[in-house]
């Protein structure tokens, strides 16, 4: 090595703290993203998709949704009837046949094809609009559209597009039909099976599904099914989705479910024997079916951040309504401390939410490729988001809260499948995690590479070691982050970046003490879930925050204490997350993965009553 | 077939609180949320009726007003209208701009725009004038059915049944005629998403007062507008001799 680049080297060394943000010598080879939360979890605060926060309506797109607006809620105020709707477990006639005269069926469908073309942005605002009236009708609307046909948008070809497009927004329901009695997160061990038929022209299909949204109405479904296929000589099963009209014959659907909430959505099973499912209606490509159906989950997901915004919106205003009228002890109940801590908490929760949902759609909407963590983690931060929020709300609200009249008790039955479907919040925990982990660890590979060919990488592990050096002794400041906020807002960020930092050492450590064994760790895993949802939402306010600020928004005040008061939290959370890896730690755990398996194992309590009796 | 003009006025939303200004000027009307005047969707709806049942060969909106007032016109057109035409007027001639001014531009484009049937709503409610059509009937000499509840074809042009205190009544009318529509004359369709969608393509022409020869000068000066005052509490009286000594106190007899 020349003696230049020894000099250079060590110049880098000395120069640890004054890290510009994302200009780290990056190992060759390790892949690169510019993914927030991919990042986080390599240490690294990669701006690029969170500051400054995503402008994606053009003036032309603005327009139009102001004009879309009014129309859908007044619809939503005047003609659908959320109670009639939980109450009958079905949504009226005439409001399923305004709903599609308004042509809220096909809000994303091209307009050549029968739809209103709207972005991810556009979209996003409209369901909020559901989400804050009726989420029973929000699930119809999305498991049609969202989910049920979405991968015809995605993936089909110009012939099913052309076929099948103008039929979903022409009256024909869709259903996304991937769930079965024994395969529910564990979506790759799916039983049903697609045959290629002797003909080569068409499939034979059979297996049943279980709990598909719009199951009961769909005449047009994706199905996802084991098909066999070669790969290296030998066959093996792959799941496949195809597009399986209910007029094919062999296409059966169960009763109505009778659910806790969203009861005017149809759930049903799903049953498929010997369906003849031609050639031409494979999805994506035989073999593909997992990655379309992954693709159409992560593509939906903002839609039910946004949707839930709208319904903790909604929430949130009636609890504030009562704080402010109800008087007990000569006082409104919002002078009261805990009240307006409670208040303070729901508009947290509210506003993160909210700043999630359009972040995600923003990110999409301008194209980013790695967007998935993101939608995962605004997708189960909305669903417990809204489900504290709507449960505070009939606290504050006391009896009358638990009354079925007041309309609260309905959407928190509404609410609660949110945190099930879709990804179960606790599988999407381990998905970001694991990913993250994944992403952290190929950057460490590379290093571990250099260091076996160290006169190749002196610089690299020069600087990696001069980072390490200077954030064990404590003197890490992490990424410059004043010039993305506004000024008020400096002090969070930059705690954030010193947390960001600190992140990335802990993920490191839990790599080094476990190695590949890593993904069984799963109480570490979801300590570490946790600090990246901390550390996006943290992101993600900071951004909204200061872009109320800088377009003098006259609500740019409220807007920076809710971004401090949130970080304030996350931050603190995430400063004890070294300590959630250690011993101590390590110990708690073992005894609660002791105390599961016994619960477990005794099929219930492992202990008696007191009494003994 | 008859081509019938519609107009449309933007007015503040009729569920909004309205406030008046500090200064006593006029109502605050920034960042407030403003739609079409309720009676004049009905209007508009008519007109689109009238087209489906193919008495009407085109629609065409009307509406006087800034910028904005293209929003109504967008949602008239939304509603069925065929085209639009945005009588633009801004400002302090905005400020003015009375029910008289108003039917002569009305009357001018009917005649432009050879209209056989005029409909508006029968007051806007930020004003509550009920003027417009009366005068631009009167201007053109045609005759006028105002507060329809219900307009029929007629051989000779149309009968119009007309909400009056006393109930209802029924005349008829030749044509060109005038009409405004009244509360029970039919319930506006929503607009439609797609219909919005559409609605982006159909023509909508700009013209000013000056290019109809319509003179805008004000006849009015707005001399302050205030909150009505805080109703007074009552007080119950135990018989007429109180009730009617209480008034002679007061000074009302």
């Amino acid at each position: 090595m020349k003696s230049t680049q020894l000099v250079a080297a060590a110049r880098r060394l000395g120069a640890p703290h004054r890290r510009a943000l994302g200009t780290a010598p990056e190992p060759r080879g390790a892949r690169q993203s510019a993914s927030f939360t991919l990042n986080l979890f390599r240490g690294q605060f990669e701006p690029a998709q969170v500051f400054p926060y995503p402008d994606a309506l053009g003036a032309e797109q603005r327009q139009t949704l102001a004009e879309l607006l009014p129309p859908v809620e007044k619809f939503f105020r005047e003609v659908n009837d959320p109670a009639k709707n939980d109450a009958a477990a079905q949504i009226e006639e005439r409001t399923l046949a305004g709903l599609w005269e308004l042509g809220a069926f096909g809000l994303q469908v091209p307009c050549e094809l029968g739809g209103l073309g709207l972005s991810n942005t556009q979209y996003a605002r409209l369901v909020e609009v559901v989400g804050a009236h009726d989420l029973g009708v929000g699930i119809t609307l999305g498991a049609h559209q969202s989910i049920g046909f979405k991968g015809i948008l995605l993936f089909g070809t110009e012939e099913q597009r052309a076929r099948y497009l103008p039929r979903v927004t022409g009256g024909e329901y869709a259903a996304f039909c991937l769930t079965e009695p024994s395969s529910g997160s564990d979506a790759g061990s799916i039983k049903t099976r697609a045959e290629l038929a002797p003909d080569g022209e068409h499939y034979v299909l059979n297996g049943s599904k279980i709990w598909i949204s719009n199951g009961g109405i769909a005449e047009i479904m994706t199905v996802f099914a084991q098909t066999p296929v070669q790969r290296d000589g030998r066959t093996v099963d792959k799941v496949t989705a195809f597009v399986v009209e209910r007029a094919f014959g062999g296409v059966s659907s169960g009763p109505p479910e009778n659910k806790m909430g969203i009861r005017c959505s149809n759930t049903t099973e799903v049953y498929f024997e010997d369906v003849r499912v031609p050639a031409r209606c494979v999805l994506g490509g035989v073999g593909n079916g997992f990655k379309v159906a992954m693709n159409i989950l992560n593509n939906g997901r903002f839609g039910m951040a946004a949707a839930l915004a709208g319904t903790q919106r909604a929430a949130l205003r009636q609890a504030a309504e009562h704080a402010a009228t109800r008087v007990q002890f000569g006082r409104r109940l919002a002078d009261f401390g805990a009240v307006q801590e409670k208040l303070a908490r729901m508009a947290l929760l509210q506003y993160v939410t909210e700043s999630l949902a359009y972040m995600v759609s923003g990110n999409m909407d301008a194209g980013a490729a790695d967007y998935h963590l993101e939608a995962a983690i605004s997708k189960v931060f909305a669903s417990d988001a809204a489900w504290a929020v709507v449960d505070e709300a009939i606290q504050i609200l006391g009896g009358m809260g638990f009354m079925k009249a007041t309309g609260l008790e309905r959407v928190l039955r509404d609410l609660r499948i949110f945190r099930i479907f879709e990804g179960t919040n606790d599988i999407l925990r381990l998905f970001v995690a694991l990913t993250g982990i994944q992403f952290a660890g190929s950057q460490l590979q590379e290093l571990m590479r250099a260091f076996k060919r160290p006169t190749a990488h002196l610089g690299l592990i020069f600087s990696e070691a001069g980072r390490r050096a200077t954030r064990a002794v404590g003197l890490a400041r992490g990424a410059d982050v004043d010039a993305l906020v506004s000024a008020e807002l400096r002090a969070p960020a930059r705690e954030l970046a010193r947390q960001v930092l600190q992140f990335g050492a802990c993920v490191e450590a839990a790599l080094r003490k476990h190695g590949r064994a890593v993904v069984d760790e799963q109480l570490l895993l979801n300590r570490l879930a946790a600090g990246a949802v901390d550390a996006y939402t943290s992101a993600a306010v900071l951004s909204r925050a200061s872009r109320a600020r800088r377009l003098g928004l006259p609500t740019a005040e409220h807007e920076a204490r809710l971004a401090e008061a949130w970080t304030e939290e996350a931050t603190e959370r995430l400063g004890a997350l070294a300590a959630a890896l250690g011993p101590r730690a390590q110990r708690h755990g073992e005894r609660l993965t002791a105390l599961g398996r016994d619960v477990a194992a005794q099929g219930g309590s492992p202990t008696r009553n007191p009494l003994e009796l | 077939m008859s081509r019938v003009l519609v107009g449309v006025k933007r007015v503040i939303d009729y569920a909004v609180k309205v406030r008046v200004k500090p200064d006593k000027t006029g109502v605050v009307t920034d960042g407030v949320k403003h739609s079409m005047n309720p009676f004049d969707e009905i209007a508009v709806e008519e007109a689109v009726r009238m087209k489906e049942k193919k008495l009407a060969s085109e629609v065409i909106a009307v509406s006087c007003g800034p910028t904005q007032a293209q929003e109504t016109l967008r949602t008239a057109l939304a509603m069925g209208a065929d085209r639009a035409i945005h009588v633009e007027i801004a400002g302090a001639e905005y400020e003015t701009l009375q029910p008289l001014h108003v039917a002569k531009i009305l009357a001018k484009l009917s005649q432009d725009e050879k209209a056989d049937i005029v409909i508006v709503g029968k007051q806007a409610i930020d004003d509550d004038s009920n003027q417009t059509a009366q005068m631009t009937a009167a201007i053109l000499d045609w005759p006028q059915g105002t507060f329809a509840s219900k307009v029929e074809k007629s051989d000779a042009g149309l009968t119009v049944t007309r909400e009056i205190d006393g109930g209802l009544e029924v005349i008829k009318t030749k044509l060109p005629a005038v009409l405004s529509a009244d509360l029970r004359l039919n319930e506006p369709r929503y607009a439609t998403l797609p219909n919005i969608m559409k609605a982006k393509k159909k023509p909508m022409k700009k013209v000013s007062a000056k290019d109809l020869g319509v003179d805008l000068s004000p006849r009015i000066k707005v001399v302050s507008v205030e909150d009505p005052p805080v109703r007074q509490a009552g007080a119950i009286v135990p018989d007429v001799d109180t009730l009617v000594a209480k008034l002679k106190e007061g000074g009302h007899v």
